[in-house]
């Protein structure tokens, strides 16, 4: 891929968020600092810890993933198909592993794709869901969870316990980790914030919250494992999809729309900086 | 029709730790919808235990208790393989009961 192709499809990735071009140039990456010296660790984020274990003894985010699986071998939609036949890359109806090998590459629309939209496509191309109706309201609120997210903590529970392994090799998945890269350290919007801003360096927190460095692979792992997620307040569950929307809107960037090139580019970025570490399964968060 | 409950029950000598999680919405009546109208209350009322169809376990819960609760005793006296059977009632007299058959620790 050239350098020009990059800086274009770049561009074309910004233009769905309304911004303004870019060039390389002015989003280079801050250069990598030396580890921080291991210290004591802080007696608050301690008891957080425990609390964190306690909570996820019992996650209900095993009630979706009870529905999810309901719904993949369930027949549904116009065509009165299950999603049985949905490659989620590793071949036609295998989910196991799928989850920590996306986002990925796929040849079938020549696009990468992360697993929520992965799911979409198979909802639309095998059961003949219509792609306005499933991103009408895209996110869960307490009165109603989208089936594309009790799929995704479905297809993200099969893979508990794996090695985190997001693909590299091929020059699209390398070419969205750029643009991922990007995103994550464009400035922009009324308070000048990038994703870096709060989640480009150690020790950074927001009121209690500790914020994990999302460019290192121990901590970014902390972010990939905790979407999808039971979000206690409210008693949601959430994707790593809405956790990227609500971002943006942190960031009072304007909303990005759902499942698009952005989204899965930035998603690309945060799991090749979490690969090798464990996925744990679907979170819980307070 | 409720979702299904998840229950865990392992042995720790012959006392059964169970672990129970429950599907429920547990509306508190004071919750509003998107348009401004009163959420209905909506929740469980009791929880009956039995182990091998002995009742050993009873709460009557209020809908101060969280949405997706989690409830867990212990029983004594309990054997591997023992059947463990949850039923919660909700205020729509809305039921369900799941049972589980208890684990080696």
């Amino acid at each position: 891929m050239t350098r020009y192709a990059l800086t274009r499809c770049a561009v074309a990735a910004f233009a769905t968020l309304a911004f303004v071009p870019l060039t390389l140039a002015q989003t280079k990456p801050p250069a990598a600092k030396p580890a921080a010296p291991a210290t004591a660790p802080d007696p608050t984020a301690a008891e957080f810890d425990k609390f964190r274990e306690v909570l996820e003894e019992d996650n209900p985010a095993e009630l979706f993933e009870a529905k999810g699986k309901e719904l993949w071998f369930a027949k549904r939609g116009p065509n009165n198909a299950s999603l049985e036949k949905c490659d989620l890359g590793l071949g036609p109806g295998v989910v196991k592993g799928a989850y920590v090998r996306l986002p990925r590459y796929f040849a079938d629309v020549g696009k990468v794709m992360d697993v929520e939209r992965r799911i979409l496509h198979c909802m639309v191309t095998l059961q003949g869901f219509k792609m306005e109706d499933l991103a009408k309201q895209p996110f869960s609120n307490p009165n109603r969870t989208p089936d594309p997210v009790s799929l995704v903590t479905y297809v993200a529970g099969q893979s508990r316990g794996m090695k985190i392994a997001t693909p590299m090799s091929r020059p699209e998945e390398r070419e969205t980790f750029e643009i991922g890269r990007e995103i994550f350290n464009y400035r922009a919007g009324p308070y000048d914030f990038s994703c870096a801003t709060c989640h480009g360096e150690d020790g950074k927190r927001i009121r209690t919250q500790p914020l994990p460095n999302l460019t290192k692979p121990a901590e970014a792992i902390r972010a990939y494992q905790g979407w999808p997620g039971y979000r206690m307040t409210g008693g949601v569950m959430h994707t790593l999809q809405w956790r990227m929307n609500d971002c943006f809107r942190q960031q009072r960037f304007p909303a990005p729309d759902y499942a698009s090139d952005s989204i899965t580019a930035l998603l690309a970025y945060l799991a090749v900086n979490a690969n090798g570490q464990v996925y744990k399964g679907p979170g819980i968060k307070r | 029709m409720a979702d299904p409950m998840k229950i865990r029950a392992t042995l720790q000598g012959d006392v059964a730790d169970v672990r129970v999680l429950m599907a429920h919405p547990m509306e508190t009546g004071q919750r509003k919808d998107a348009s401004g109208n009163v959420v209905p209350l909506h929740f469980i009322q009791t929880i009956t235990a039995q182990l091998n169809g002995k009742t050993v376990f009873g709460a009557d819960v209020s809908q101060a208790v969280s949405r997706n609760p989690v409830f867990a005793f212990k029983v004594k006296g309990a054997k591997a393989g023992d059947k463990v059977s949850i039923t919660w009632t909700d205020n729509k007299g809305e039921k369900r009961t799941d049972e589980t058959a208890i684990g080696a620790g």
